[in-house]
């Protein structure tokens, strides 16, 4: 009999709780997520703003800045476990087999540096080359992500290229030390569609090419619908659905993931009234008991009060909700 | 569908709070704050009362005793009648005595020259802003071009021209000082104009002083008052630095720069009484009104607090 | 950017004229030059043959004129005291004034940058509200009282440095410098270290707020996502943006110092300008006050210049932006 070894996901996040101290109270921005991502997998991970979903990207790399932290959890890279890794193991894994893409491009590239500057920096801190050798591969990625005339843009300062130019050199940058996993947090939300497009075409083509994980993390659902092998959609602070995009999107389980996908507007509904979901986004200050979704919920019962646990439903598709599948 | 549900932020606990009492509160938060309020009522109330608890008035050449000159600190007066708790200068004068009697002019001084040039500096700024055009950019001018020259030389070259004296200490303090109220008041009162407020005054046909002065300036305050604090500091510094050089005040009305100044030559001899006592007391003064300045400063406004 | 520079030359040539005119007239309106000049006992004649030659029977128009094309010349007229041209004593003295500036602004920046990115860096920390402190002591603290207590402890009680004077000089391009002999130093550090004290406060809190508005930026944050050591991303992410407000201020700090030296060096007796500006105050020797104050006008004018030129220089945004 073959007995496979069974090959640790890229990443796996279980139980993962970041919160904030503050002096107007804790603020749960993640409180409770599971995921995870196999190499060369794309998962979208999906929510509003304030769900917490960048949150989770930083807390994988461990970026979380007073008076927030982990307070609970396990992340595991390639089996590795990170929150007990040192902070000189997590720098090195930073930007090396780990690489993160912000939104904002303008703000995430230092404006008195020149771009060649960011992305050698970046190749030094991680390989033993020379600053010739690193220039070369500053180029070659540039080429790799479609920029014209790489020669010039890298002598070039961030403000002097265009906002699709500027995320492309960031995904250059991401892609530099060929990392195992890139966390994306909504790249082309700043962006033009069409050029968003663009980016979205080749970041899959990319992460098919070379097997590296990704992680997408946006607001926008019909993003992650081309785009996302996997699905996660996070309210507030928890994971509340998870699973193949396909069964997500065409059998969503939780009456937030349905809420989500019927508020979108399609050419079916055209002419019709938009339909959004009622109520507001609770502040994480102050989180409902039990399921969180709850007060919004046509579902509703008194088994609510009740935090829902992770079921899976289907093969491979999980929901946190006592009513799941309900109509 | 289920009602909406709205829910707010931690509900804060409902505070009936003026603004005044509100202010109150953030700034006594503030434990160095307090130490500098302390601090400046002690100051002020030993130049106040100085008459009433200085053990001696080091000014009356009567009560002097040459042969207690240069007595280090604690010593007794050579007829037993008092003890020199800081020492003796070189005239017999006792320290403390003469610090108290030295902080009222240092004091004196400073306050005048300020409230003056607030006066001045805020009428300056809050009518360049409001009238605009030519007499705003003229009066910016010359208030960008005072405020580039290091306030020292200004004063120095004031006093050359107009000679020693203590109102003509007040008035180079005041020239130096209104480029400051000026910028600030203009800049406050650049918001406001753009106020409803205003636009109502001027609908009332109200004449523009009243609307500058009656309506405008309460909204500057602000600025003006963390300035005003500070600006203090700054006088009282300047004051005791031109008295120090000797063109300052004059020797009948020794300001606590002066008593510094002629403890100098004594400094050499290991005799540092005479210079450090008043210096201390004049720091003390200095830092307790900066100590509440600063954070006036931070409360009234918060984006600089920590 | 050319054509800011001469802007900025013509501006400034118009501030210079602004400033002799005021200057004239107040040094050579107020009072009487020639009961300056003349002894007590001179007769009338002897005055009206000093008015003459001082040009001062002519309309004032006309000595304005004659003040201005002498200044032009750099010539100031003769030290009332000692005779000799009053801008020659000036910049025989000036090389002692700028090495004590030069060396306070420099300890300023290297002390009290580092400081201000500490307490920027964790703001609530008791290192950080110690150094704010510290600050407010730095700049509260009379810079004149502050150099009597550094006398008394070093120079008196201690005996380890000089109370006053420079130190052995060695001579470079004809200019003499202290800053090359050991025995310079003993007489340096002290004075410098006065004026050091306000200014690295002054440093400090310019730094601080820089830097307490950078950190939270996103490119602060990115640098960190791509593994850079803390040493990098402070050290150069972080520095080369607070850099540009931290030298302007220093820049324009350091006209201030060359002004303010004049406490210092009486306290030190330093033989810097301002020592000599302020005996020729209270002397009365006009001569000597003029040509100082037209330097020193001349110096902060060209200083702010300076300071604006390296500005665009660091920032590339507005260098990039002049050019477009």
């Amino acid at each position: 009999m073959d007995m496979q070894t069974p090959v640790p996901p890229t990443l796996e996040v279980r139980g993962l709780k970041t919160h904030f101290f503050t002096r107007a109270g804790v603020v749960k921005a993640v409180d409770g997520v599971d995921l995870s991502v196999g190499a060369g997998e794309i998962l979208g991970l999906v929510g509003e703003s304030g769900s917490g979903k960048s949150i989770t990207g930083f807390s994988v790399l461990g970026l979380i800045d007073a008076p927030g932290r982990i307070v609970e959890g396990e992340i595991r890279f390639n089996g590795e476990d990170l929150r007990q890794a040192s902070p000189r193991r997590l720098r090195a894994l930073r930007g090396g087999e780990i690489a993160m893409i912000f939104q904002d491009p303008m703000m995430t590239l230092n404006p008195v540096l020149r771009v060649d500057t960011q992305m050698i920096e970046t190749v030094l801190a991680h390989r033993r080359v020379s600053r010739e050798q690193a220039h070369e591969l500053a180029l070659q990625a540039l080429i790799k992500v479609g920029i014209p005339s790489p020669q010039e843009r890298l002598r070039a300062y961030p403000h002097q290229l265009s906002g699709g130019m500027r995320q492309r050199v960031a995904i250059a940058i991401a892609l530099l030390n060929s990392p195992r996993l890139i966390i994306a947090d909504e790249p082309t939300t700043a962006l033009d569609v069409t050029i968003q497009g663009q980016i979205l075409y080749e970041m899959q083509k990319l992460c098919r090419e070379t097997g590296t994980a990704l992680i997408w993390i946006t607001h926008d659902l019909a993003v992650v619908a081309g785009l996302a092998d996997r699905v996660a959609v996070m309210y507030a602070g928890r994971v509340v659905e998870t699973g193949a995009t396909a069964d997500v999107i065409g059998q969503p389980l939780h009456p937030y993931t349905r809420g989500l996908i019927a508020s979108i507007p399609t050419p079916a509904t055209r002419g019709q009234p938009l339909a959004p979901i009622p109520g507001m986004t609770p502040s994480l200050l102050n989180l409902p008991q039990g399921c969180a979704f709850r007060e919004r919920c046509a579902r509703a019962t008194g088994a609510c009060l009740q935090a829902p646990p992770a079921v899976e439903h289907r093969p491979r598709h999980w929901a946190r909700c006592w009513h799941a599948g309900e109509p | 569908m289920s009602a909406p549900a709205v829910t707010t932020a931690a509900a804060a606990p409902a505070r009936a709070q003026t603004p005044l009492r509100q202010f109150f509160a953030d700034f006594g938060a503030s434990k160095l704050a307090l130490l500098g309020v302390a601090l400046l009522v002690l100051t002020v109330g030993a130049a106040l009362f100085a008459p009433w608890i200085a053990p001696q008035n080091p000014y009356d050449i009567a009560s002097l005793d040459i042969l207690d000159s240069k007595l280090p600190p604690g010593s007794e007066s050579g007829d037993g009648s008092m003890t020199y708790w800081l020492g003796t200068d070189g005239q017999a004068r006792d320290v403390f005595s003469a610090i108290l009697y030295g902080m009222r002019t240092s004091l004196l001084v400073g306050s005048v020259s300020v409230v003056a040039a607030f006066f001045i500096g805020a009428a300056a700024g809050l009518i360049a802003a409001y009238f605009g055009g030519r007499v705003d950019a003229l009066l910016m001018r010359a208030v960008d071009i005072q405020l580039s020259f290091p306030a020292i030389l200004v004063a120095l070259i004031l006093l050359a021209i107009l000679g020693k004296g203590v109102d003509k200490v007040i008035i180079a303090l005041v020239v130096v000082q209104w480029a400051y109220f000026a910028r600030a008041a203009r800049g406050a009162a650049l918001v406001e104009r753009g106020r409803e407020y205003v636009e109502a005054a001027r609908c009332m046909s109200l004449g523009w002083g009243r609307v500058l002065f009656r309506h405008v300036l309460p909204n500057c305050m602000p600025p003006l008052i963390v300035i005003a604090t500070i600006d203090l500091a700054h006088a009282i510094a300047l004051e005791a630095t031109l008295s120090f050089l000797g063109v300052g005040v004059p020797v009948t009305e020794p300001s606590l720069g002066m008593l510094i100044s002629n403890g100098f030559e004594y400094l050499l001899s290991g005799l540092y009484w005479i210079s450090f006592f008043p210096g201390i007391a004049l720091a003390i003064a200095i830092i307790a009104i900066n100590l509440v300045g600063d954070h006036l400063r931070d409360v009234l406004n918060p984006r600089n607090a920590l | 950017m050319l054509a800011t520079i001469i802007r900025r030359l013509l501006q400034t040539l118009v501030v210079l004229l602004v400033m002799s005119a005021l200057v004239f007239a107040g040094i050579y309106l107020v009072g009487d030059p020639v009961a300056m000049m003349a002894s007590p006992e001179a007769t009338d004649a002897q005055r009206e043959a000093i008015r003459a030659s001082l040009g001062l029977d002519k309309p004032l128009p006309v000595q304005y004129l004659t003040f201005l094309g002498q200044a032009v010349q750099g010539n100031f007229g003769n030290s009332f005291l000692t005779g000799e041209p009053a801008m020659r004593l000036i910049i025989e003295r000036m090389p002692a004034t700028v090495e004590l500036a030069t060396v306070a602004m420099s300890i300023s920046v290297l002390v009290g940058v580092p400081l201000g990115i500490a307490a920027g860096l964790r703001p609530t920390a008791l290192s950080s509200r110690a150094i704010m402190t510290g600050s407010v002591l730095g700049f509260s603290l009379p810079n004149f009282w502050v150099g009597l207590m550094l006398i008394m402890l070093f120079a008196v009680q201690l005996g380890w440095l000089p109370a006053s004077g420079r130190g052995q000089t060695v001579s470079v391009l004809g200019v003499p410098l202290s800053v090359l002999t050991l025995d310079g130093w003993a007489s340096l550090i002290l004075p410098a270290s006065t004026i050091a004290l306000a200014k690295c406060a002054m440093i400090v809190r310019v730094t601080r707020a820089a830097a307490r508005e950078s950190l939270p930026m996103d490119y602060i944050k990115f640098a960190r996502a791509k593994g850079l050591s803390e040493k990098r991303v402070l050290g150069v992410h972080l520095l080369k943006n607070i850099l540009i407000p931290v030298v302007t201020v220093a820049g324009l700090e350091f006209g201030q110092v060359m002004a303010f030296a004049v406490v210092t060096e009486t306290v030190f007796s330093w033989p810097g300008m301002g020592k000599l500006l302020i005996d020729s105050i209270i002397n009365l020797d006009r001569p000597v006050v003029v040509a100082y104050l037209m330097l020193i006008v001349f110096f902060l004018v060209m200083l702010n210049l300076i300071v604006d030129i390296i500005y665009t220089v660091l920032d590339p945004r507005v260098r990039l932006e002049q050019r477009a």
